[in-house]
This record gives structure tokens, sequence and C-alpha cells, in this order.
């Protein structure tokens, strides 16, 4: 794990979307009164969402707005991975590098993903699309290999797949997500095996 | 109370005691690094590890257990627990191998090397070579002020100054970044840490990470004289322990107390002592043809002499400054009063105190804060008046949370403040019992009132001291007579000569001037002769043509003034007591010996006698005290605060003087926590503080 620090080009200054302020707002009214504290990652994830990354700006701003020091947002910041601390490619690939996924051939999308989009994780292609990391385990085992992207999960990949789907991608398309094989959520591949005369 | 097992030996203890301070009970030695006694715990280090007959089977961090949730033997036997077991070696013996995976091997240039926890420790559970190849962690160093030097690659994480900056000194700056073998220590974009506290984080530091910026690689602690003295840069009379080798103080460290200072000390206190080497008072001076030029002790004793012989007492007058101890006091009174003189004065601000002693004290104690259940503050900024006074407000306040209002100008004082306002008129008010928050302190058990120098030096200050006497009884804040009792009416003093000279009675005598009377009486031409006796936070423009005299140790704003100067010691260079502002007689010893021609000041006042043909009593030391305790009996008890006076009406009636409370807003007595005393302005680490914690907001606000 490199270390995590602010990137070195920082924006001004950060707001949140009006829509989104009224989100921070419900999430802080949820805990009670001196306990708002409890709303900083639901904050700083929706920043992320917003923004694609934590920058300083928005440390302070989440900070002031909780009552918060500084030091103890940047702290929180520093302490998760899943939070980007320079910014990312539109379609940032989370490879599932964990030993279900590795056994199951991760290591060749790594391969993939550094052939398509970069040489090294978290490094930006030069229009803004593409970047990807190799994260832990995202919990879909029964399914690896797996990459996510966003809040959305592309399973049991290969080299291949993973590739036509970066490129549908590129092209701006929304491809399908979860399983891109035949099979139904974590149900065994070519339909069940079980409760074969269930219909639903 | 609860009974443990330790080692085999049966003891005793409350049951809210860790295991590690039950074990201490037992006089067995618990290594630790994050535990600390004031601090919260962590237990995080986990050097402390036990071994729990009957709890789990695996070693357990005893800082962070508590003797009474152990569990009994099977026959209802206390819990036992073993320290010197094989498994609690090998443990140990396991943390310290981790913790020194990635601590580097620089002793020999680590400033912390000989009083270095890790180092000790090593010694009994470290092993002598890694069993590992691989590269150590490196850390680049943080920035922390210009006090605090860092050496973070040196870091073990015990946390400990986090949880100072945010449980003790208030100022939530310092944290752990990142995790893991990433961890790292530091304050937020590496900004100062800004805290007049913030020093104690490098003693809290169980190894070399945070060091000591003016003192790095000037010393080894077995090369350093240990002196155990007291500090006078504020009136809580700090205990310190003055480090020197040579003719040099290299350091100052606090001592433990826990009724005065815990075990902290102000970043003044301990930083000041490069003031001591510059800017020296060190031979003799006389003004010749308008230029001080440098003289012999009997040229300057002569000059003197002329002077006092041919000015009526009338015409003369002698100001006491805020670093002297009791002894040069007590002489310049007896000189003063042999010569006829009534001039006298030793509240250089103006304050209006003196009188009963009850009246100018912190009467509640300063370990007595911690009882207290409500507090006014009344036109102080005890943060930089007295910051160890704010630091156990600030303890008491996090522990009870009890309200604490103020009526002053808003400052931040780390705890929630209710600002009753400016406008001092309401004191009356609330004295009256018009005012709701007058309730509030009379529904508390043990309300605390504490009004400052910058409300009692005020034109109207008497008659605050007299409303703040008022509310005090109005409210109940004084209890019972003696030291159970309780008395919540306390004067915040500023400064560490101040309740010693008043307990003498350096005060204008019948028919004498105060210290405005003096310096008015100086311009006019009416007073021809000024004794100043370190008092240099006076406006000497106003001395006119008087004759000063200086006795002090630094060339500051009195000196600049003199017409003969006497160079003194300073607070580190001669015995002598000190009262600090709960009444607490201490004493002060001599650490190095003054400068060149310097000498002890209250010889200099006998010296001084002798040639006028008057010689003082006393001839030593010993006998100085002996006249002084003949004097004034209550300085012969060391180390015991004054205690609680008792509800008596002649006594509580007549402090202060009645009179209208104006509503003019205060300015704060302390413009500039780091510059209040020649000393401090000699030094050059105060400039830097001053520079980057007082004067850049300023400038800031000024663009």
């Amino acid at each position: 794990m490199a270390l995590r620090r602010f990137a070195a080009e920082q924006p001004a200054s950060f707001a949140f979307t009006a829509d989104n302020l009224v989100w921070v707002d419900k999430q802080i009214a949820k805990y009670p009164e001196g306990r708002q504290a409890s709303a900083v990652i639901p904050m700083l994830w929706r920043a992320q969402e917003q923004e694609g990354w934590i920058s300083e700006p928005c440390v302070r701003w989440v900070a002031e707005r909780l009552g918060m020091p500084f030091i103890r947002v940047y702290e929180i910041v520093t302490f998760y991975t899943m939070f980007h601390m320079a910014p990312v490619g539109k379609v940032h690939v989370q490879v599932c590098g964990t030993t279900p996924c590795m056994l199951r051939g991760a290591e060749d999308l790594i391969k993939v993903c550094k052939s398509k989009i970069a040489a090294t994780a978290k490094d930006v292609t030069a229009d803004g699309m593409f970047s990807w990391e190799e994260v832990e385990c995202l919990g879909a085992c029964v399914n690896a290999p797996m990459v996510q992207i966003w809040s959305d999960t592309y399973e049991d990949l290969t080299p291949e797949s993973l590739e036509k789907l970066l490129d549908a991608f590129a092209r701006g398309e929304k491809p399908k997500t979860g399983p891109q094989i035949d099979r139904h959520m974590s149900a065994p591949e070519g339909g069940p095996l079980t409760l074969t005369e269930v219909k639903s | 109370m609860t009974k443990i097992i330790i080692d085999g030996q049966e003891i005793d203890v409350p049951g809210e005691y860790s295991l590690l301070q039950a074990c201490e009970a037992a006089g067995v030695e618990v290594p630790r690094f994050c535990f600390h006694e004031r601090l919260s715990i962590a237990g995080n280090c986990r050097m402390c590890l036990v071994e729990v007959k009957g709890g789990p089977p695996k070693p357990v961090a005893s800082c962070a257990q508590q003797v009474r949730d152990q569990r009994p033997g099977p026959n209802g036997e206390p819990p036992v627990v073993i320290t010197n077991s094989p498994m609690v070696k090998k443990a140990r013996e396991g943390v310290m191998e981790f913790l020194l995976l990635n601590h580097p091997l620089d002793c020999p240039i680590c400033d912390q090397g000989g009083e270095c926890d890790l180092q000790d420790q090593a010694m009994g559970y470290g092993i002598d070579e890694a069993r590992t190849r691989e590269y150590r962690r490196g850390v680049t160093d943080k920035y922390m002020g210009p006090l605090v030097k860092t050496q973070m690659t040196r870091c073990i994480h015990c946390t400990r100054c986090i949880r100072f900056s945010a449980e003790v000194a208030g100022v939530d700056e310092i944290g752990a970044i990142g995790r893991g073998e990433d961890m790292e220590i530091t304050t937020y974009l590496e900004k100062a840490v800004t805290s007049e506290l913030s020093a104690n984080i490098i003693d809290l530091c169980p190894v070399g990470a945070l060091t000591s910026k003016p003192y790095a690689f000037n010393a080894r602690p077995w090369e350093l004289r240990k002196t155990e003295s007291i500090d006078a840069m504020d009136a809580l009379g700090a205990n310190i322990r003055i480090d020197s080798r040579g003719a040099e103080v290299l350091r100052v460290l606090p001592r433990v107390n826990d009724d005065v200072n815990e075990e902290w000390i102000s970043d003044k206190t301990r930083f000041v002592v490069d003031g001591l080497g510059r800017q020296r008072l060190d031979k003799p001076y006389v003004r010749r043809d308008g230029k001080l030029k440098p003289a012999t002790w009997q040229e300057a004793f002569d000059a003197i002499a002329d002077r006092i012989k041919t000015t009526k007492p009338e015409a003369m007058a002698a100001i006491v400054g805020d670093l002297v101890s009791v002894e040069p006091v007590k002489a310049l009174k007896d000189l003063m009063t042999s010569l006829g003189v009534a001039s006298l004065d030793c509240r250089q601000d103006g304050a209006k105190i003196g009188g009963a002693r009850a009246s100018y004290l912190f009467n509640s104690t300063i370990a007595g804060i911690e009882e207290a259940d409500a507090i006014l503050l009344v036109g102080t900024n005890p943060r930089w008046e007295a910051p160890l006074i704010n630091a156990r407000i600030r303890k008491t306040w996090l522990r009870s949370g009890l309200p604490v209002a103020r009526i002053g100008a808003p400052v931040d004082l780390t705890y929630d403040v209710r600002e009753l306002g400016e406008d001092f008129s309401i004191l009356s008010g609330l004295a009256d019992g018009s005012h709701d928050a007058f309730q509030i302190l009379k529904d508390a058990k043990r309300p605390l009132l504490i009004v400052g120098m910058s409300a009692l030096s005020r034109p109207d200050g008497a008659a605050i001291l007299a409303a703040c006497a008022r509310l005090a009884g109005a409210t109940g804040m004084i209890g019972p007579e003696g030291a159970e009792g309780w008395c919540g009416f306390n004067v915040l003093h500023s400064a560490a000569a101040r309740v010693g000279a008043l307990d003498i009675g350096f005060l204008p005598g019948a028919g004498g001037r105060d210290v405005a009377g003096i310096l008015d009486g100086a311009s006019k031409g009416e007073v021809e002769l000024v004794w100043l006796l370190g008092a240099d936070e006076i406006d000497t423009a106003k001395l006119g043509n008087a004759f000063v005299i200086y006795q002090g140790s630094h060339g500051d704003a009195g000196a600049h003034r003199a017409d003969v100067i006497l160079p003194g010691a300073a607070y580190t260079e001669e015995d002598g007591i000190f009262v600090n502002l709960e009444g607490r007689v201490q004493a002060a010893n001599r650490a190095v010996f003054p400068p060149g021609e310097a000498r002890e000041n209250w010889k200099i006042v006998r010296a001084v006698s002798g040639v006028l043909g008057q010689p003082l009593p006393y001839d030593d030391l010993k006998a100085l005290r002996a006249k002084l305790v003949a004097d004034v009996p209550h300085l012969a008890t060391f180390d015991a605060p004054a205690g609680s006076p008792g509800a008596d009406a002649a006594l509580w009636g007549n402090v202060g003087a009645a009179g209208p409370i104006g509503g003019a807003p205060l300015a704060y007595a302390i413009d500039d926590f780091y510059l209040t005393n020649p000393i401090a302005r000699a030094s050059r680490t105060m400039a830097e503080c001053s520079k980057l914690y007082v004067k850049r907001p300023l400038a800031v606000a000024a663009e």
C-alpha cells in the first residue's frame, strides 16, 4: 500500500451540489445531538461519488460541517483505501486480487488493465477516461474473478470479456452488470441444478 | 477494595485500578510505552503484557484491564496475575522485537539517548540481533513548530502526543494518518501545534521521535547537573528541574507535583532559558555625562549613597518587579523602612489588591479546581496568565462538563464558556442576584470565581474586587474555615513575585505613593529617586528626571532608563522563596552562579545598607530567613496552600472598595504570552514563538 497523502494539485474549493446538500443534512440528522461526527464516512463517500476523489478543501469542508478537527477527518481519509486521494478516471476499474479471484485468473485481468489502461495502477489515461487499481476482496468470490467499477460489479471475467467490457465503456455504452457468462446472480453456470421444478 | 494476587503476593487495591496499577502497588514494575497516568488508555503498544490465570490463554495488556473484571479462582480465590513467567517474558520480547523492526539504530546521534524508555526497556527485553533482512521503514520528518523537533522514523506510534494534545492541551491538531506500517504522526498539513503546553509532548514521547528543538544536540543527560527548583514565569510556581552544565542552564523539565503543575509546564517555563544567557547585566554601570559606563561595585554604591543621603525620604520610592524571590524584597523593604521611605509598591500593573491575605490568594487551591462545579471567570485569560490553571479547568470540564462563564473579551480557552459580555457593570447585578447566572453559581455546591489582574488593574479594580467578594459571599462560595473548608474566591496572579511581596507588605505605607503615584510624582519632579528591583513592566518614560537605580538581571526597559545598574541574579541563580498564587511557599534553588560580577539580589541590598551606615541585621541567608519568618510567620510553612479563611464578615466586608463599576471593555493584561518579562524578551526561542503564534495572526488580520 503506497503512502496515502493529499495530491500535490488541489482545487481551490469544494462544494456539494444542491441535491447532495439536502442528502447530507438528512444524514447528519440521523445522529443524536453531539454525535454528528458519525456522518463523516457517508459524507466523504458522497463527496467522492460527486467529485471522483477526496480533495483537501473537501476534507476541510466536511470537518467544518461536522465540527471536527481537520486532522481527524484527514486520519479517516488516509485510513480507508476506498477513498481516492487523487483524481481517477471516469471509469475506475478496481480489480479484486484476493485469493479466490487470484486463483481464478485475476492476474490475467490485471495484465489486461496494464496493457489497455496504464502500466501503473491509478495512472489515468490521457483522455481522463480510465484508471485501474488492485483491491482486496470485494465479496463476490463465487463469481471470481471480478472487477468493480464505481458501485457496479462485473463478474466471471476472462481477459477477453474484460477487454470487451472496457471497449464498451470506451464507446460510451453501459454494459450489463453482474456475471458476464451464462449465470443468473450467483446460481450455477448454465441454470439451476436444484429446485428445478419451482417455477417463478 | 478488591483482592488480587500478583506474582504470589496478595494485595488489596481499588477495583477500578488497572492491572498495571495493581502491579505497581505490589511493587512490580511493568514496562510500558503507550500507557500514561494522566492520559486516556490506548492499549496499543502491547509492552505491558502479563499473564492472567483463568483468563484467555494468551497474555493480556495490563494497562487496559481492570482489577474488578478479573475472574476469581475455582474456589473463589482472588484472581492471579503473573508478570515474571516465561510466557510473559517471551511475549514482551516479541513485542520489543516488532517495535525494533523499524526503529533505527541511531541511539548515538539521538537526543533521547540516556533517557529513552525504548533504550532502557530494550536492555531488558531486546535481542541482540535482527532476525529479518527487510529494509527498515523510513518516515519523513514533520514540522510541528519551533519547539518540537521531529525524527519520525524513530516513532513507535504510542499515540501519547495525540492524546496529550487532544485531552490536556485541548488543541486537536496532532493525529495519526495512514495505517499499519504506513501510519505516521503529524499535524494537519504540518502546521505548528498552537498550544502553550505543546512542548510537554517532548517529555511524553518515550523514544526520540519528538525532541526539544532549542536543546537539540546540546548535551547528554548524564553530563547535566540537576537542580530542583521553582519556576518564576507565572504565579503558579511550577515545580521544575533545572539542568545545567558548567555556568549554563541548558534546559528546564517539569517535576511532578499533583497539587501544582501535575507533571506539565508551559512552553515559556521550558524554553525561556536561552534568555538567561542574553542581554545579561554582568557588571555595575553608572550613568556619567548621560551615558551608562561600566563601574566597580564601590563606585555604584557610592553613587547611590550620595543620592540617598541628599534625598528626603518622601522623595524616594521603590518598585518591585515580577520575577524576584521573597528575600530581596524583604531586604529592600527593611532598607527602605529604615530610611523612612513609605512609597513602596510591588504591583507594577497597578492592581488594586493588598489587605487581608485571603483577598489576594487563589483560595480554592489549584487542585481544588477539580472539585468545583461552576466557574465564573472575571477579566482573566487563564490560558495566557497561567496555562496550567487553564489545563486544570479543562480537565475538570472534560470530566464533569461544569458550566464556565466569563465576563470579558472572548478568547478560546479550549473549553465551552458562556459569555456574559464584556461589560463589567453586570458584576453588580450578579452580586445582587438579579442576573440569571447568579442562580447557577448559587445552586452549585462548590462554585468558583476567578478574577484576573486585567480586571483588578483597571481604575475601578477595587470596586470589581469588592463586587467579586460580595458575589462570593452571596453564592455560598466561602465555606467553612481550614484546610478541609472551601473558598471559591480566587485571584489569579500573573507575576511570580507578587504574592510573596504582598505577604511581606511591600505596599505603600502611611502617606506613601503607589506605582501610579510614584510615576506621576517622578514625572512632576516630586519623586527624585526610584529603586527598581527587577521592575521592567512600568512606563519608564514617566520616570522623568528621577535618579533611577535598577537592580536586576537583564538589560531591559528598566536598565535602559537607569542611572545606576546593580547586576543581580536571575531566578535560576539564587536560592530564594517564592510564594505561589495559592499562598504555597516553595523554595527555589540555585542551579548556576550569576554571570560576571552579578550578585544575589538580597546581598546587593544588604551591601547598600552597609554603605549607607545602616546595616540590615542579617549577614547570611539563614539570618535573613529567620527575620522573614519572625515578621511573617506563615512563610515558615513550606509547600502547603493557605487553606480557606472561612466566612469572616470582617474580612470579606473589607475586600476592595465600594464604588461604581464602569462598563469599559477590557483588554487582557497579557498581550503576548511569550514576551511577558525581561528574560523572555531576551530569549530567541520566545521571540520565534511570539512571531509565529502571536504576531502572525495580527498581521493576517491587518491585511
